[in-house]
């Protein structure tokens, strides 16, 4: 059967039941969120997971539209999320993979190999969120100056930081 | 303003003091070098966001910056007079803008339009470097979000007062060296 982009129900059965015959016990759960397949896989899996969506010749999600990480500071153990957007352009199809991993243990295998479109926006993850992808050629910051030392998106900083001191207070009635 | 206070305008009023005599006019070459340095600045735009824009309508026939002798841009610090620093500047972008005001050669000026690159602006956040002040000196702020053309030609103005009567060799100026020095520019 030809999958069709208006059916998101028939799409979110196809892929989970790939995904299951193929990982087992690495594929974790699914979800219609909303209009769009989301899937959560294991986090060592990942690059197998999308390598696998890539190569199957009915699903063949060969674009990367967007990943992001999430930052879940009250999720014990899984702290961070990591989505990865994917696009299988011929038929117009669009699922989500998610993958869980804890604040003390933040590695993720990189899917360079998989998408090359995978290189900055994994430097981007690490700039921001200090997430580290095994086998990335290049992992170093991307938007913020080299001599920074943190990972400013992270749910760990005060909005109004006291002990900042590159602003000018007094311009600012504070 | 009529045709007829028109005509009364005395096109000397700008004119330095000086002694004039027939077919002659004699004055200090400070005051002629500033002059001619003051209505033929070349600047350099460092335009990164909206007030970039606010600075294209300026440089425009409604506004015409050229009235004031400002309309040769100039894109090498090399050639350039005047740095107008327009917009946000992140703190990556710091030292390019640094490197380019150190690039320009003497006499020069820097103009900084608008709050984001007078003071930060509503960025108050890591990325953003909270005025350019805080790595190279500044002559005139023009504040704004953004500044309207006509504030921008304000200061341009600011800026031409400032140069018809700076010294013809301000940088030999031990204020000066102590201003550079002070950002640590040699």
């Amino acid at each position: 059967m030809e999958l069709n982009s208006m059916d998101k129900q028939a799409l979110l059965t196809a892929v989970e039941s790939k995904l299951k015959a193929q990982f087992g016990e690495g594929f974790i759960s699914s979800k219609l969120n909303v209009d769009f397949p989301e899937f959560t896989v294991k986090r060592d899996l990942i690059c197998e997971v999308v390598k696998f969506l890539y190569d199957d010749e009915e699903l063949a999600f060969q674009y990367l539209t967007t990943m992001a990480t999430i930052h879940y500071p009250d999720n014990q153990g899984h702290e961070f999320a990591l989505m990865y957007q994917l696009h299988n352009l011929p038929n117009n199809l669009r699922i989500r993979i998610k993958i869980f991993f804890s604040n003390s243990d933040v590695n993720v295998p990189s899917i360079t190999s998989v998408f090359s479109a995978a290189n900055w926006m994994e430097r981007q993850e690490f700039d921001f969120f200090g997430i580290i992808f095994r086998g990335h050629p290049n992992l170093k910051r991307i938007l913020n100056m080299d001599e920074m030392n943190y990972h400013p998106m992270r749910k760990e900083y005060a909005l109004e930081d006291g002990t900042r001191e590159d602003k000018d207070d007094q311009m600012f009635g504070r | 303003m009529s045709t007829k206070e028109k005509s009364k305008i005395d096109l000397k009023a700008d004119a330095p003091p000086g002694i004039e005599g027939p077919g002659f006019f004699a004055t200090r070459i400070d005051k002629v070098v500033g002059m001619a340095r003051a209505n033929s600045l070349w600047p350099l735009p460092f335009a990164t966001s909206c007030c970039g824009i606010e600075f294209m309508a300026t440089m425009a026939s409604t506004y015409d910056l050229g009235r004031f002798g400002a309309e040769r841009l100039s894109f090498s610090p090399r050639q350039a007079d005047l740095l107008m620093v327009m917009g946000t500047i992140s703190k990556k972008m710091a030292p390019v803008l640094r490197q380019v005001y150190e690039q320009m050669a003497e006499p020069k000026w820097v103009l900084s339009m608008g709050a984001c690159a007078s003071s930060g602006g509503i960025f108050d956040t890591y990325s953003v470097l909270q005025g350019i002040d805080r790595i190279i000196p500044v002559d005139v702020y023009i504040p704004g979000c953004p500044p309207r053309p006509e504030q921008v030609l304000d200061g341009i103005l600011q800026i031409q007062k400032l140069v018809e009567s700076e010294s013809t060799r301000r940088r030999d100026s031990p204020e000066y060296k102590a201003l550079l020095n002070k950002y640590g520019i040699e």
